[in-house]
């Protein structure tokens, strides 16, 4: 499924004291089955932004289409449900979500809003408690007497039992240790990869970005500041340092190379293998 | 969703309103609220509104947004003053259809209510909406001073009336996420089945209670860590200062209460 927006304009508290404008001019395209990756400081919008992709809010100026609906300012809209079984989001902490007496309950309780029978909201439960890495002894537990780590999959687990067929991601490994964060961004990958799950993931890791994603769109200050691909964004590292942001280890040595040794590269390289690759091809070229 | 509450919340912004003594705005509102049954025809009514109305002005508060945030409260004035029109059998009969009357005195008196309601609501909002919450604690307190004598827990009740009041926002915001939350699976806040609203209800209260409760273990954690200990010889780092202005919205006050009781008839 495909996601545009259109010149789109987001006010918080429209015609209060507090009216803010969190985005503005944002002009962006999901295509069915790509990773896209968000990036931006904390108050660009990301989450705005987001929340925008299964109608949870209505822009004040401009179009949203999702799939063959759209979404309109000014104009009422009436049966969101089906979107928001087909685009699930993973909000920030999600574990604050979680209410039900036992985790098969919690999980469950997503796909039975969508219509699903309860049997089959089971079946889907357990597929999801081992797709995010969690054995099914859990699922009979209270969800407040897990970890902090395990609530986070569990919370995950909720949304990916909704089978939706775009997952939102808002900052899903926030808080995790590095491990965990490894384990639950590969997860989402393989899932992406494998069921051709259209993923957009708004982080802080330029590493993630680099590494999982099709597509980058940078926000800045409530728009879009650029969008590309990795290769594209990455292709001109010292202006993302302007706006504060990071580059991936690997772009960062190689613009150290090219200012301390003078050494040329035609692309920038978001891997380590490419860029001893690209250090050889450098040296035998002798521009040194 | 719940943007437009504006109760309990404050607007930042440098009015004579604003900077006045806290102690005096609330000895305001206390006094209005019992001045407000001294009205009992449309002259002192009048005069209530044009007073309320002169503190909207010098409040700076924007009315349209003044009216956007009393709009949820509009369904019970209008409850109220259709009770009376129901139920008060006084005076001349204006209109009658079967069972249903409409008599002169239900009439006045559901607009009198009405009124008065309205203006109570107004009165206090401007409390609120001018005055940090840190500053009513800080005038409340001072106001119950003198009940300490009497072992009156004051300031640990200033203290829970400030933390309260600190937590709505906060509370709100909350809320707000957690039903965006629950919205996106599946959940329908909005419309649909009264039963099915109902239920509704509890994947909201389960999360806000177990954040609440967290939250406050983590308040009193910080608290004690910072070595709090209660009201006792502690010392205030801001001052109230009481000022010509203050004692002038007094004396207002006192001229306001004079001509009610002139006008009573
Ligand atoms: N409910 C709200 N009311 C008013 N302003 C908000 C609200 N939510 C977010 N904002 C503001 O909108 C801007 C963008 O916020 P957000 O989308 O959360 O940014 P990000 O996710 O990139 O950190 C911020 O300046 C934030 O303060
Ligand atoms: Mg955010």
């Amino acid at each position: 499924m495909r996601i545009t927006l259109d010149d789109v304009e987001y006010r918080y508290q429209v015609n209060t004291p507090f009216e803010h404008l969190a985005l503005h001019d944002v002009n962006i395209s999901m295509e069915q089955g790509t990773y896209t990756a968000i990036i931006g400081h904390t108050g660009s919008g990301k989450s705005t932004l987001l929340q925008h992709l299964n109608a949870l809010l209505k822009p004040t100026k401009g179009r949203v289409f999702i799939g063959d609906r759209t979404i309109e300012a000014g104009r009422k809209e009436k049966a969101l449900r089906p979107i928001r079984q087909k685009v699930g989001i993973v909000f920030q902490f999600p574990e604050h979500q979680l209410f039900d007496e036992t985790v098969e309950k919690d999980i469950c309780f997503g796909p039975m809003n969508f219509g699903v029978s309860e049997n089959d909201a089971k079946q889907l439960a357990r597929k999801a408690i081992a797709q995010v890495g969690l054995s099914e002894e859990i699922l009979v537990k209270s969800p407040f007497d897990l970890s902090g780590g395990q609530m986070r999959r569990v919370a995950i687990a909720g949304v990916l039992a909704m089978e939706p067929e775009v997952l939102v991601l808002d900052e899903p490994t926030a808080g995790l240790d590095p491990r965990g964060r490894k384990e639950i961004m590969d997860m989402f990958y393989e899932l992406h990869k494998r069921e051709g799950i259209s993923t957009i993931l708004v982080t802080h890791s330029m590493e993630d970005a680099a590494k999982y994603a099709d597509d980058i769109i940078i926000m800045h200050q409530g728009t879009v500041f650029k969008k590309g691909t990795p290769q594209e964004i990455f292709s001109d590292p010292e202006q993302l340092l302007e706006l504060g942001l990071d580059v991936p280890d690997t772009v960062r040595f190689q613009l150290k190379l090219q200012k301390e040794l003078g050494v040329r590269f035609d692309h920038p390289c978001l891997n380590i293998g490419d860029l001893a690759i690209e250090i050889d091809k450098a040296m035998k070229r002798g521009n040194r | 969703m719940l943007d437009k509450m504006i109760i309990g919340r404050y607007v930042p912004a440098n009015s004579l309103l604003h900077r006045m003594d806290p102690r005096a705005k609330l000895l305001l509102v206390f006094l209005f609220v019992c001045v407000v049954f001294l009205a009992n025809n449309f002259v002192s009514y009048g005069l209530l509104a044009v007073f309320t109305i002169l503190l909207i002005s010098v409040s700076k508060i924007p009315l349209r947004y003044l009216y956007n945030g009393l709009k949820p409260i509009f369904f019970l004035i209008v409850f109220t003053f259709l009770l009376h029109i129901l139920f008060t059998k006084e005076g001349e009969l204006l209109f009658e259809y079967g069972w249903f009357a409409i008599y002169k005195g239900g009439l006045i008196q559901g607009l009198f209510i009405s009124i008065r309601f309205t203006l109570l609501i107004l009165v206090t909002s401007l409390l609120t909406l001018t005055t940090t919450p840190i500053s009513i604690t800080d005038g409340m307190e001072e106001l119950l001073g003198p009940l300490k004598k009497w072992k009156m827990p004051v300031h640990e009740l200033a203290l829970m009336m400030s933390i309260a009041l600190r937590f709505i926002p906060t509370l709100m915001e909350e809320t707000e996420k957690i039903m965006k939350a629950q919205t996106a699976r599946g959940v329908d806040f909005s419309s649909g089945p009264i039963k099915e609203r109902v239920k509704s209800i509890v994947p909201l209260l389960v999360p806000l209670f177990v954040s609440s409760f967290k939250r406050a273990e983590e308040l009193a954690t910080a608290m004690e860590s910072r070595g709090y200990r209660g009201g006792e010889g502690r010392t205030k780092y801001r001052q109230l200062n009481w000022k010509t202005s203050d004692s002038l919205l007094m004396v207002s006050l006192g001229l306001l209460t004079v001509m009610l009781v002139l006008l009573r008839s």
